[in-house]
């Protein structure tokens, strides 16, 4: 940094060309700034080559996996074996075994998430919120490693065994693993969604109250039509998670990939799979290595499509009361 | 002035009939909705105590010293937690600056155009993209090595700490630039004029009074981040950690395997004596998260501005 | 200023809590308070309140007549929409308020043991100062009290008397599925007064209602409250004099001076009030030397 303490300074008296060239922008000025830039805008980068990254290995191996497996076996057939001769790719069970495990932890965990934010955003006394909030929020910030031991070693074995007998729960099920799941994503839900009740603006509750409404009437009469929006971005962020959650299905819901929607059936994920197929190590270029980007393929579409919903909904929402 | 006298009201303002029906429904709707919000937490604490007695016993300094075994009772964490440290280590030299730089670029340089709002847009959804993606880039990419027309751009790395931190580093690199853009937006304008309108260039401005406002927001995102890659299992499992590891990591280019991952693996295991074991381990793991998540949290608590 | 700017909170406060009937250290003059005659609908007897630590209003005495328009006017900070809050509980939704005194509605305490604020509320109606219809249809808008109230009626026939009255049926007849939030401002208000005359209550409390709305609107606005007034007593704040002048029969002063906050300094016929002010502070005010 150069110093020119007297306003009467030289650069001060410059006038006309000169003055014009010692104001314009170079280089040779700020060398250390500009490296500084280019380093940042280096950094700025990184995040969309991870993103073409992302796209292209998968696009590659999935293309692969394809040369070997005909694209109409993997969407019309309806047996995915590729350890048994002869092999089958049809990616339904793997899909429906996530969708097994989606339906059930969605139906434990919606009622409860959504009570929890209408709770939250509605009734509870501020200071009871500002405790309660960042305690539901660290239920996320549990590693699914554990909640994988709690639904294998204690839901299954220590509760459902028991209560519905031994004969009829698998030692590994989709319920177990829903019943966990449910409680992974429920701060998912009840934080998204109490956000946007929140926004509601607070005019729309007076108005409401003013006619005599009741507590109960405004939460589910006004401020949950008004918040739906909200609500709806965080389900989906919810059902992102749930898809692309791996260890607990692996752990606890077996490996067996099967079409079915029974929460007692053993089932295997899309997630699942892969996870198996990563234990072991295959080879680049076989039919195992390749198939787990097919299936990432397809995984990677559905939480895509999931999360640009939500993203847009949320979006959406915020312009409607600004 | 007693305009009290309450004889000869032909009304009530006592809750009365259907009001009163209602007024009940909404009261009892409080305990329910109560009841709904604190049940998942109960499950949790309940879990937890039964992990906690299941495990408290196997905790000792031999658990912690031992390398794993085929025996329950000789196995130990040493392996994994070196592995583990060697691991956290390489991802916090790497997705630190990586994150400030980037939220950095976004907020304070980038012009504001069409390409910035891409970048943004792509942030947010890499945030949501499930971690057993990144496992299988980073097998594609860092462990198997990325060719592109014949020209190499990533050399393979094997199942190496450094395959595995770079992995870790762009799954978490999402979550920390939100939350540092986030901390750089609480340092209001006013602050940045006053520098630039003294002549301060834009990078002066940063590095003096942009950055140390939003030091502690970076911190806690970081540190959470941070919590969060140190549970991660799948993508970890995907570039081929799962090893059985007798020996003490010396260097970044050996296989490795973390807490999680020999805590997954006892899970897996039929004996009685490995699910204690994991008890044990996840007792250790939640220890380190927990401390994390509390150190964000006093972090952000001593150094609430109000600016 | 005098250092007793530090102690007023505390001082005053206090007293009150107390709970003697000292008069605040300022206080009207004598005949300042003219108590309107005819039928009374609400009493208010030495009302006080808090919010948390701080005073909002200090020992305030009135009687709003029945089927009269009674303005509140007085400077932002007096308290007018705080008072006016009170006489339909609002205030009870935020927790860190406390209330002395007392509110009587024909003669039964608003603030009695078991007095119900839902029961209050659907008599006691209120018009914000914001028009804020639900992000619903404009049927759905009207018809929500009645939904909730578990009408048992014809509610379409609600629904257009209701409109009607707030002279808005002839403008949206043949849209009542479209979304409140689509109309003018002006007719969003007219919504939101046919949306509490919907309720059938005896009492509309306008919070002021017009603040938000061109001069063509606000003249609509106040066309309906003289007509409303046939049958509903209508309390309305105001920071507008003109229109208080134009629209109310009544008319209270309040005020936040040095010594008390939210004080209410003034009280009598609308005209009185205007041309022959007793109070010095009115007298100011009016003319436009404060506030």
């Amino acid at each position: 940094m150069q110093e020119s303490l007297p306003i009467t300074g030289a650069s001060a008296q410059l006038r006309g060309a000169e003055l014009e060239r010692a104001m314009r922008k170079r280089w040779s000025k700020a060398p250390f700034e500009r490296l500084i830039v280019l380093s940042l805008w280096l950094c700025g980068t990184v995040s969309m080559i991870t993103t073409v990254l992302i796209v292209l290995t998968l696009a590659e191996e999935t293309r692969a996996f394809f040369m070997e497996v005909p694209l109409r076996d993997f969407i019309f057939d309806t047996k995915w074996t590729p350890q048994f001769e002869p092999a089958h790719f049809g990616v339904w069970p793997l899909v429906f075994g996530t969708l097994n495990v989606l339906f059930w932890s969605m139906v434990l965990a919606l009622p409860l998430g959504l009570a929890a934010a209408i709770y939250l955003s509605e009734y509870a006394h501020p200071n009871t919120r500002r405790i309660l909030k960042p305690v539901l929020e660290a239920l996320a910030g549990v590693p699914t490693v554990v909640y994988a031991f709690f639904a294998l070693t204690v839901v299954t074995q220590d509760i459902l065994r028991p209560l519905l007998g031994q004969d009829r729960v698998p030692i590994f099920n989709a319920l177990s693993a829903s019943i966990v799941m449910a409680v992974m994503i429920l701060p998912t839900i009840a934080s998204v969604s109490e956000d946007a009740m929140s926004n509601v603006p607070r005019e729309l509750r007076e108005g409401a109250y003013g006619l005599g409404a009741t507590r109960l009437e405004v939460a589910f009469r006004v401020v949950f039509p008004a918040a739906l929006g909200g609500i709806i971005a965080a389900v989906l962020l919810a059902v992102a998670r749930v898809i692309g959650e791996t260890m607990i299905v692996a752990v606890a819901a077996g490996s067996t990939p099967q079409i079915t929607l029974n929460p007692l059936n053993s089932v295997q994920t899309m997630t699942g799979y892969m996870l198996a197929i990563g234990l072991g190590d295959s080879a680049r270029g076989t039919v195992d290595y390749t198939s787990i980007f097919a299936v990432g393929s397809t995984l990677f579409i559905f939480t895509f499509c999931a999360n640009v919903a939500a993203n847009i909904i949320v979006k959406k929402f915020k312009e409607q009361y600004e | 002035m007693s305009a009290a006298s309450e004889t000869g009201t032909p009304f009530t303002l006592k809750a009365t009939g259907h009001v009163a029906r209602r007024q009940r429904l909404s009261r009892m709707s409080r305990w329910v909705l109560f009841s709904a919000t604190m049940l998942a937490v109960f499950v949790l604490v309940y879990l937890m105590q039964d992990v906690v007695r299941l495990g408290w016993e196997r905790l000792s300094w031999d658990f912690l010293t031992s390398y794993p075994s085929r025996r329950p009772l000789d196995a130990g964490l040493r392996s994994s937690l070196l592995g583990w440290l060697w691991l956290m280590g390489a991802v916090i030299v790497m997705a630190v600056p990586l994150a400030i730089g980037s939220a950095l670029f976004i907020e304070e340089f980038a012009p504001r155009n069409w390409f910035t709002e891409l970048v943004r847009l792509n942030i947010s959804n890499l945030a949501g993209v499930p971690s057993i993606i990144y496992g299988i880039l980073g097998l594609a990419v860092f462990v198997r090595g990325f060719d592109l027309w014949g020209i190499t751009l990533f050399p393979s790395l094997g199942p190496t700490i450094l395959a595995g931190a770079l992995t870790l580093t762009l799954m978490i690199l999402p979550m920390t630039i939100i939350a540092s853009v986030e901390a750089i937006r609480q340092v209001p304008p006013s602050i940045r004029d006053g520098s630039l309108a003294l002549g301060a260039t834009q990078w002066q401005t940063v590095w003096h009074h942009i950055l140390p406002g939003a030091i502690p927001g970076i911190m806690t995102g970081v540190i959470l981040a941070i919590a969060r890659a140190a549970g991660e299992t799948a993508a970890l499992i995907m570039i081929g950690a799962f090893a059985f590891i007798a020996f003490d990591n010396t260097s970044l280019m050996q296989s490795f395997t973390t807490v999680p991952i020999q805590i997954y693996n006892w899970t897996t295991l039929p004996q009685e004596g490995f699910r204690v074991n994991a008890a044990a381990g996840i007792i250790v793991l939640m220890t380190l998260v927990v401390g994390l998540n509390l150190i964000a949290v006093v972090i952000r608590e001593k150094f609430r501005r109000s600016w | 200023m005098s250092n007793s700017v530090d102690l007023r909170p505390a001082s005053t406060g206090q007293r009150a809590a107390e709970g003697t009937l000292e008069r605040p250290m300022a206080q009207a003059q004598p005949g300042a308070i003219v108590e309107p005659e005819g039928e009374i609908a609400i009493t208010i007897e030495n009302l006080s309140l808090w919010y948390g630590p701080k005073q909002a209003l200090t020992n305030v005495s009135m009687k709003i007549p029945a089927r009269k328009v009674t303005a509140l006017i007085g400077p932002s900070g007096c308290g007018k929409s705080t008072l006016l809050r009170c006489i339909n509980r609002m205030n009870d939704l935020i927790p860190t308020v406390r209330i002395q005194g007392s509110l009587y509605y024909h003669g039964v305490n608003l603030y009695g043991p078991d007095i119900d604020p839902v029961e209050v509320r659907r008599r006691i109606g209120m018009v914000f100062q914001k028009p804020n219809p639900f992000p619903k249809s404009i049927y759905d808008n009207v018809a929500f009290g009645a939904r909730v109230n578990g009408f048992k009626g014809n509610l379409d026939q609600l629904v257009e008397q209701s409109l009607r009255r707030a002279a808005l049926w002839e403008e949206v007849k043949d849209n009542l599925k479209k979304s409140g939030l689509a109309l003018s401002g002006g007719q969003q208000q007219r919504l939101c007064i046919a949306r509490a005359i919907a309720n059938q209550p005896d009492v509309i409390l306008m919070d002021e209602p017009c603040s938000a709305l061109d001069p063509i609107a606000t003249l609509k606005i106040e066309d309906l409250m003289r007509e409303l007034v046939k049958d509903y007593t209508i309390i309305i704040v105001t920071h507008n004099m003109q229109q208080a002048a134009r629209v109310s029969d009544y008319t209270a002063f309040m005020l936040t001076d040095e010594q008390v906050t939210g004080q209410l300094v003034e009280y009598g016929p609308t005209e009185e009030l205007f041309t022959t002010p007793k109070d010095r502070r009115t007298e100011d005010y009016i003319s436009g030397r404060f506030g």
